[in-house]
Parts: C-alpha cells; sequence; structure tokens
C-alpha cells in the first residue's frame, strides 16, 4: 500500500480484502479443558486479544473463523468436534491448543485422541501444558500472517 | 466408530403433551465446559433435566496406576484444572499418611502448602464469580476477576514455575523453598485483595439485575443437599457448616482462626454470597500464613528414602548420589495399606482413596470428586424452572468438567 501526495490510498483489493479478514479472526467458544481457562484469559485486560480483534468469541459454528482446540480431546468429545468443525464455514482455522490436544499430551491412554490431526486439519500447534496466553497470543498472530501470505484457507488463498 | 453420541434413554424420549427434548451442550457457553444436559421442556419450562457426563473423560486414575507416585501427582493435578494445588495437597497428604509421615512434615512446607491452597481457593473463585457473572450479563466483573487472578498466577508461576500446574507441592513437602522476592509480591496481592473485594461486591451484590436472577432460583434444601451428598460452598449455602478445614483439620489448619461462611437461604444467590465471604475468610488465613513464613526452615523432609538430597550434595556425597538416583529412576516404595484422604477444595469435600501393594506405583487412586456429586444436584433443583435460570443454577454450583468426568 502506498499513499499518494493527493490523499489517495492506492492498494490491490487482495491486499485489503487479506487485511480485513486477518483483523477479524473470530473464535469459537469451545472450552474443553485446563486450556480453556488460558483461552479466557487473553481477553482479560492482561493480555486483551481484543488487539488482534479476536476478542469476539462466538457461541454459534456458523459464526466462527478459528477453532482454539482448548485441552484434551476425549474419545466422546471427538465426534462433537469434528462435527463443529464441519459446521463452521468456509475459510477456516484450527489452533490445536496445547500438548493434549497436539499429541494427547501426558495422557496417553485409552481415553485421550492422541493428537486433534487426526480428526481435524490443525494451522498452528502451540505447546505447553497449558500454554501460557502469550503462547495463544502468538499463535493468532501466525494464523493472522497465514491469511495475509494467502495461506491455506483465505478467501484469496494461493490454492 | 459410532458418530451418534448421545444415548437418548426411553425414559427421556417418552413424554406427553407438548413436551420436547431438547440437548444443552456440550458445546454451549454456559455449561462450563463440556456438560451436556437433556432437557425436558414445555415452552419454556424445564420439566425434566438430566446431565450427560464423561465427554472429559481422560482416564487419569488408570493412567495414574501406571505411573511412580511421584510421577501420578502430575496428572492428578490435572484433574481440577481450577484448583490444581488442591488436588496435589489431598495426594501428597494421602501418601504421606500411608507412609507414615504425616507428623514429620517441616512447618515451613506445612504454612506455604496452606498458603498454596487458600490462593488457590481465592484464583478458582475468581474464575467462577467471573463466568457467572457473564452468564448473567455482567460482563466487566469478568476483567476484575481475571485481574485478581493473575496476581495469584504471578506468585504460583515464581514460586513453581508453571502458571497453572506448577506441580509445587511434593511428597514430604514441597519443590524448593519460596524464590526472593516471592514475599513481597504477596504482600502487595494483600494490601491490593480488600478494595477489589469491595469493587467486586460493589458490582454485583446490591445489583437489582442480578438479584432478580439469583434470588429464590435453584433452591436446594438442607434435606436435598444432604441426600445428594452435595458438599462446599453449595452446601453451605444451604445452611450446613460443614467444611472439611474444620471438621478433619490437617496440615494445621486447626491453628489458624477463620470462620466458615454460611447462608441459610438456599438458593444461587446465597450461594453467590457464601463463595465471596470465603474469599475474604481463605485471604485471612493467607495473612496468617504469610507471618508465620518470616521464620525461614526446610521445606522438604529429610528422609532420603522419599524425596532427594539436595543437589549440591551429589558431588561430594556417594550415599546422596545413589539415593537421588534410586529415586529419580525407580520412585519410592509405599507400605502396603489403604487410606481415604479429604481436603476442602474450592468447590467441596475433595478426597482421594489410594490403595498401595507396596510397589513403587499406586495400586488404585479413587477420585471423591466435589463437582460431581454437587452437579448431580440439578436434576433435583432444575425441574419447574426455566430454561434461562438454568444457567445460574449450573453456575451456582460450580461444577469443573476435569473433575468431573477425569
Amino acid at each position: 500500500m502506498e499513499v499518494s501526495p493527493g490523499h489517495f490510498l492506492l492498494a490491490r483489493l487482495d491486499d485489503v480484502a487479506r487485511w480485513a479478514q486477518s483483523s477479524s479472526v473470530w473464535p469459537l467458544t469451545m472450552g474443553l479443558a485446563c486450556c480453556a481457562i488460558e483461552m479466557m484469559t487473553v481477553t482479560s485486560s492482561e493480555y486483551d486479544i481484543a488487539r488482534l480483534g479476536s476478542e469476539v468469541f462466538r457461541s454459534s459454528p456458523r459464526q466462527a473463523d478459528l477453532m482454539i482446540v482448548s485441552g484434551r480431546v476425549a474419545q466422546k468429545m471427538a465426534p462433537v468436534v469434528k462435527r463443529l468443525y464441519d459446521q463452521m464455514a468456509d475459510p477456516k482455522w484450527v489452533i490445536s491448543m496445547g500438548a493434549c490436544a497436539s499429541s494427547g499430551g501426558v495422557f496417553d491412554n485409552y481415553a485421550v485422541v492422541q493428537g486433534i490431526d487426526t480428526i481435524v486439519p490443525v494451522d498452528v500447534y502451540v505447546p505447553g501444558c497449558p500454554p501460557t496466553p502469550d503462547g495463544l497470543l502468538y499463535a493468532v498472530n501466525l494464523i493472522q500472517q497465514q491469511i495475509r501470505e494467502g495461506g491455506r484457507g483465505g478467501i484469496l488463498a494461493r490454492s | 466408530m459410532s458418530m451418534s453420541t448421545t444415548p437418548l434413554t426411553p425414559e427421556i424420549v417418552s413424554h406427553e403433551g407438548n413436551a420436547m427434548v431438547l440437548s444443552m451442550g456440550p458445546q454451549h457457553p454456559s455449561t462450563h465446559g463440556v456438560l451436556q444436559i437433556m432437557l425436558e421442556i414445555e415452552g419454556e419450562t424445564v420439566l425434566k433435566a438430566e446431565p450427560e457426563i464423561g465427554y472429559l473423560h481422560t482416564g487419569i486414575e488408570k493412567t495414574a496406576e501406571n505411573l511412580f507416585w511421584s510421577q501420578a501427582q502430575t496428572v492428578i493435578e490435572r484433574m481440577d484444572y481450577l484448583a490444581p494445588s488442591s488436588n496435589a495437597f489431598c495426594y501428597v497428604l494421602a501418601v504421606e499418611r500411608l507412609l507414615g509421615l504425616t507428623d514429620r512434615i517441616p512447618e515451613r512446607a506445612q504454612h506455604i502448602r496452606v498458603l498454596n491452597a487458600e490462593l488457590t481457593r481465592i484464583a478458582s473463585h475468581c474464575v467462577w464469580l467471573g463466568t457467572h457473572g457473564i452468564d448473567l450479563g455482567a460482563i466487566s466483573v469478568f476483567f476484575y476477576c481475571f485481574d485478581l487472578r493473575e496476581n495469584i498466577l504471578d506468585l504460583q508461576e515464581a514460586a513453581g514455575g508453571a502458571r497453572m500446574h506448577p506441580n509445587y507441592l511434593r511428597v514430604g513437602g514441597v519443590n524448593g523453598d519460596l524464590p526472593d522476592g516471592y514475599l513481597a509480591k504477596l504482600d502487595a496481592l494483600i494490601a491490593k485483595f480488600p478494595a477489589r473485594m469491595r469493587e467486586l461486591r460493589g458490582l454485583l451484590q446490591a445489583n437489582p439485575i442480578f438479584q432478580d436472577r439469583t434470588i429464590d432460583v435453584g433452591y436446594l434444601s438442607i434435606d436435598d443437599a444432604l441426600a445428594w451428598n452435595v458438599t462446599g460452598p453449595s452446601l453451605r449455602g444451604s445452611g450446613v457448616a460443614y467444611d472439611v478445614r474444620k471438621a478433619f483439620p490437617y496440615s494445621g489448619y486447626d491453628r489458624y482462626d477463620f470462620d466458615v461462611p454460611t447462608r441459610s437461604e438456599g438458593d444461587a444467590y446465597a450461594r453467590f454470597l457464601v463463595r465471596l465471604d470465603e474469599m475474604e475468610e481463605s485471604m485471612r488465613i493467607v495473612e496468617q500464613a504469610r507471618r508465620r513464613l518470616d521464620v525461614p526452615g526446610p521445606v522438604m523432609i529429610d528422609d532420603t528414602k522419599v524425596a532427594a538430597p539436595p543437589k549440591e550434595t551429589i558431588a561430594l556425597s556417594m550415599e546422596a548420589l545413589i539415593h537421588h538416583f534410586k529415586i529419580v529412576s525407580e520412585g519410592f516404595r509405599v507400605p502396603p495399606g489403604d487410606v481415604y484422604q479429604a481436603v476442602e477444595s474450592p468447590r467441596g469435600e475433595l478426597a482421594y482413596y489410594v490403595v498401595s501393594t507396596g510397589e513403587n506405583r499406586p495400586y488404585r487412586v479413587r477420585t471423591r470428586p466435589p463437582s460431581m456429586y454437587n452437579l448431580q444436584a440439578l436434576k433435583g433443583i432444575a425441574p419447574g424452572n426455566l430454561i434461562a435460570d438454568l444457567v445460574v443454577m449450573i453456575g451456582s454450583l460450580d461444577p469443573v468438567f476435569g473433575e468431573v468426568d477425569r
């Protein structure tokens, strides 16, 4: 983008669209376990995810762009997570928050899905048990970067 | 794998008249996690509410059986994730009783444990109050609560190295003394707390909208509360002054001066008031523990069969090296026996029934999660109320699903 002396703003439509899209990534209200508490904490005044335009947690998957899988996914919950992902409208992104969602974490047993990427495609993994809110903010930043660069899922994605 | 997740039992489906079945959850903003409630409703009125749990079943009890005694604590901390230190507290007390070490835990370690438990209680109630406020449309409460919680998490991070699951308590004491600067931060928190509590009360306690939504909603009688085995603030809101810290004192709670707040109304507003009073009582205990922490002393038991010897001795002493190696590589053994140990967690009587067969791993770690029993009371209090009030009831019972499903 460049500003000309006569107060014109010249930009490619692609860039404007991607800028708008990346600045309003709305997450789905889906808290699973410990990480959900840290997911709530990013909306608090200390971390303030509103700076990234992502403070609007939507309870309906139809209105959400981003699914934050926040915590361990039990075998019983897995079909629900999958269905919620399917219900979200394209384009959509997924953050796998924490060790449990990414790999099963310390729960290597019969009850926990060993990595949410066996069910839904994951864009960003956040390590930690649970990750700090800063970690989640960085993950949202990475999602924004992916959108601006025309990565997977964006409306003007380079296929 | 079958995609159908909800067993609709015949008794839920067989309804008459205009009743319909509504599934609330497991993804719902006000079920505080992954609770599903099968509702039978007529218009807006709830005829029947059946909590469907298990969406967060993690197999923690089974996993604990395959880990060393000290490793099991890691997964056990992740049960009630709003109060990890309470879980660890109860578990280490149980293991110490099996080991016969209860009377040998250093004074300072006991004070630090009490301090941790009470700070955790305040932090847990902060999350409860913040989310309860959001459920009822009072969003600003959330920011005040989480700011206070952030101060407490900073302290936990300083002491244990992690914000939420510090694993700071250990069998035999705590992992290292409090770091430099900790007590100054704690003093700042103690100084800040009264004004912050006044603000929290000012936001909700006399708020007519909040009162309209909570007074006479979710009435739980003494008899019902006892019959459903409800404990903690939910029981005390119905007028029973049962608190494990008073009834079966542990870790020196009998030497602390505090009251057990009780209300007799039994509604959601009473439970709200009890929890607010409890936060202030917890701070009283924190202040007393803070004064006792001025006295230096050991924070870990001097028993190399249970606790690894200090790191600096390892390079100098052959015995220390051997003990350190054995504890790290094969853990410690616990004499055969079983023990039931209860503590007062922010949600009520949290207990572990621990069985040992003399191995270096627990044979069985059975949990008595307070949230699970409290949540079952929903079946009794929901019928006859509006769906909107159901949100208030769930919030006022304060379930945590990591603990319910575990």
